[in-house]
């Protein structure tokens, strides 16, 4: 098992609260960050190659960089735990048992881009999270490291944790401070990007929860030491939000560059498929990067083994390859339909539309009737093209990435399970049993 | 100043303007169409996505082109920007997209709609559109809903382009109309039935692109095509209201009065409710003369003004027609304007 950053003392008793934490290492960050100058916290950053864990992977110290700052206009950290990806639960693990650290993170990370006041926006859903979250900020205020002059140094910080109303959306960067504004949660229009006008039109940069929980041990141990994990320009560690048909579903923080296979089957990780049974499918970084099948999850459209780094899982574009996303790693084994699993996954995105864009309004609601369509042995071989060219539709054309979100997923199992989708419209008796799947071989992109 | 090449025509235009309005600077078939931007509301655009150009080149510092498809009607030009909208195929066939989705859950019930004729969403897809649907699944349906005394709202046909929404917030005091629900669930609202009854509401009529929001002293009383507009004006009384209007006549009866549009559909200057709704004769306005028609419109190409048809403007003419005009080339009235009735 590889070096734990993030979740090391997560099995420590107490460690949600502040003495405990602190004993054990806790807010060294911020002495730390305090005593530098806040672009040298960014450097450290920078050096540490951190990208971003919400699931576009943009190097988040460079996203620091680009914040605007110009002279006595307030600037603003919001930390994006909005996370409602199907899949993805690495983020309320995180804040549950180790709200401290995204406290520290928030801290460093507001100490760094000059912020007075920063936000944690969180999923309305995980309220019981949201009181963890309080109750540590107010330690943390007891404490003395948040409010006026934190540790003599001089800066100051206020730290706000604001529900959101429970909608997918809203973990979309501008859709998610429209929210934070009070207004309907619509994505807005960009440029201007939240570097130059965000939250009440001042620069701001959002981030995810373990992007500035990473922080932390990058202060600890320098941004050059971080860098020096991981492969490439997948540096440090991330953590994986392993569900679906695995042995021990779970959190793993992994060193980045484990090969796909060995945190699959392997003991140490996810143990192997359950009940004895195959993989088929896997859904490497959430639901909304595209499937691929057994083949080409474990081994790359080249042969080479399959990483879990941004890079590898991204090798061969779309065409034999994924993305690393978010981390919500979905396995399925052989009785899982996968026409099935499109049309739940097209289901959430029809249900999760903000309904401001057309192509996205319109698209993810057709998508989805098709699939249902298709799923419940009505469906023409016409249909099945017809899908391809909607989410194609889609893709590129929408205000914000929600549209591509649905769109992947469709044409990426259309692309790897052709034959299964074909079975449904020939087969319809057979193909709506309960529990029918179809056990043909996969096709190959 | 900014220069930039749109279609292969130069054009200069201040910093900070928008794609879409350099080419309206140009004018003519290069100009993207728009179905949500409107000028004078601030924050609209960007939805509707129909106006997407490609950027070949996105400035001369940086002549890299643009990964995606951008909507013109926010995204402001650089100098050196090289735009393609009819020149692309991509962005034309991207367009057939916008086209279809719009349309999937429209109710095409043209024949018995008011806006018919001068409708946004109709010239589109007329201009972009296929005339098949691949859509076979059952259409989103609404309630009609009455919205004050002057206004129907029938989100049947709403393409929730936000005009509205902008309209009753920047226009009329103390907004009751908004947006509810998600999706492809959402719908104009008006909360629990609050009427809009304000000064300016009638306004929302004119910037609605389709037959959402009619009036309801017009409903059904005759297809647009078939009336005249005339412009008129007269002394409002109201501070914010320019008195300025197009009266459309039917014989001698005004049957309505809309704002001025200009050729692309917009309103440079509001009217209020009792301009629009309670002067309803020709008595109480001053008579200006004939309005002329910019809109490709079936108002324009009906009676008093003969269409200029200018084939190297239209392509794909039949070369039957191309003759035929070359032979006996449209007639163009005399009149101030170069109209006349």
């Amino acid at each position: 098992m590889g070096r734990k950053l993030l979740t090391e003392h997560v099995n420590v008793e107490g460690i949600e609260t502040f003495a405990v934490y602190r004993k054990h290492g806790g807010y060294r960050a911020v002495e730390k960050a305090l005593k530098m100058t806040p672009e040298e916290v960014v450097e450290e950053v920078k050096k540490s190659g951190l990208r971003g864990r919400g699931g576009a992977g943009f190097p988040t110290g460079m996203k620091w960089s680009f914040l605007a700052k110009p002279e006595g206009v307030p600037r603003y950290l919001v930390c994006n735990a909005d996370e409602s990806e199907p899949g993805t639960f690495k983020d309320r693990y995180l804040m549950s048992k180790l709200p401290h650290l995204l406290i520290e993170g928030m801290i460093a990370g507001s100490y760094a881009l000059g912020a007075r006041t920063s936000y944690i926006y969180i999923r309305g859903e995980l309220l019981y999270v949201l009181r963890i979250l309080e109750k540590a900020i107010a330690e943390a205020y007891a404490a003395g490291f948040l409010g006026e002059n934190i540790l003599g140094s001089g800066y100051s910080l206020d730290l706000h944790v604001h529900p959101g109303g429970g909608a997918y959306i809203c973990g979309e960067e501008t859709a998610l401070l429209e929210s934070l504004e009070g207004k309907r949660g619509n994505p807005r229009n960009k440029p201007p990007f939240p570097a130059v006008q965000g939250l009440y039109a001042r620069p701001t940069v959002v981030n995810n929860v373990e992007s500035i929980a990473t922080v932390v041990p990058i202060l600890n141990m320098g941004g050059d030491e971080y860098a020096k994990i991981g492969v490439g320009r997948s540096t440090g560690t991330k953590l994986f939000s392993a569900c679906g048909h695995l042995n021990k579903p779970g959190i793993y923080e992994l060193e980045l560059g484990v090969p796909v296979e060995e945190f699959i089957y392997s003991d140490e990780y996810c143990g192997g498929i359950w009940k004895g049974r195959e993989l088929k499918a896997v859904v490497a970084g959430g639901s909304s990067v595209p499937i691929l099948p057994k083949e080409l999850i474990l081994k790359t459209a080249a042969g080479e083994p399959r990483l879990m780094t941004y890079e590898s899982l991204s090798d061969g574009g779309f065409v034999t390859g994924t993305m690393l996303g978010s981390g919500g790693f979905i396995a399925m084994d052989e009785t899982t339909c996968i026409v099935k699993n499109t049309w739940n996954f097209s289901r959430f995105y029809h249900h999760e539309s903000c309904g401001q864009c057309s192509p996205c309004r319109e698209g993810t609601g057709w998508l989805e009737k098709v699939l249902h369509r298709l799923e419940h042995g009505h469906g023409s071989m016409h249909d099945i093209d017809l899908i391809v060219s909607v989410a194609k539709q889609i893709e590129g054309n929408t205000i914000c990435p929600l549209g591509e979100a649905a769109a992947w997923p469709v044409a990426a199992a259309v692309r790897h399970f052709r034959d299964e989708f074909e079975w449904h419209v020939t087969h319809p008796k057979e193909a709506t049993q309960p529990g029918a799947v179809y056990r043909g071989n996969l096709v190959m992109a | 100043m900014a220069k930039i090449t749109f279609d292969g025509i130069e054009v200069e235009v201040p910093d900070g303007t928008t794609i879409l309005n350099a080419a309206r600077k140009i004018g003519g078939g290069v100009v993207p169409p728009a179905m949500c931007y409107y000028t004078p509301l601030k924050g609209s655009g960007g939805k509707c996505r129909a106006c997407l150009v490609r950027v070949a080149a996105g400035s001369t510092k940086d002549p890299r082109p643009m990964p995606k498809l951008v909507a013109s009607c926010i995204t402001p030009v650089q100098d050196g920007m090289v735009v393609e909208n009819t020149t692309s195929q991509q962005v034309l066939d991207v367009r057939k997209g916008i086209v279809e989705m719009l349309l999937i859950n429209h109710p095409l019930d043209c024949p018995v709609c008011d806006q018919a004729g001068e409708c946004d969403l109709q010239n589109f897809a007329y201009e972009h559109g296929v005339s098949t649907t691949r859509y076979e699944e059952e259409r989103r349906t609404f309630e009609k809903i009455d919205i004050g005394p002057y206004v129907q709202l029938h989100m049947t046909r709403c393409i929730l382009c936000y005009r509205c929404v902008y309209t009753a917030d920047q226009l009329t005091e103390g907004r009751v109309h908004g947006v509810l629900g998600r999706g492809d669930a959402a719908e104009i609202g008006t909360y629990i039935e609050n009427s809009i009854d304000k000064d300016f509401s009638g306004n929302v009529i004119d910037v609605c692109p389709v037959g959402a929001l009619t009036d309801k002293t017009f409903r059904f009383k005759q297809r647009v095509w078939f009336t005249k507009p005339v412009n008129a004006h007269r002394d409002c009384g109201h501070e914010k209201c320019a008195g300025r209007v197009t009266l459309w006549y039917k014989g001698k009866d005004v049957l309505r009065v809309t704002a001025r549009k200009d050729e692309y559909g917009e309103v440079k200057e509001w009217i209020c409710n009792e301009c629009r709704f309670e002067k309803k004769e020709t008595s109480d306005w001053v008579i200006e003369g004939p309005a002329h028609i910019d809109r490709s419109s079936v108002i324009s190409a009906n009676h008093y003004e003969l269409p200029v048809i200018n084939p190297q403007v239209i392509a794909d003419l039949p070369e039957s027609t191309v003759r035929e005009l070359e032979k006996n080339p449209p007639l163009k009235l005399g009149g101030p304007n170069g109209t006349s009735f």
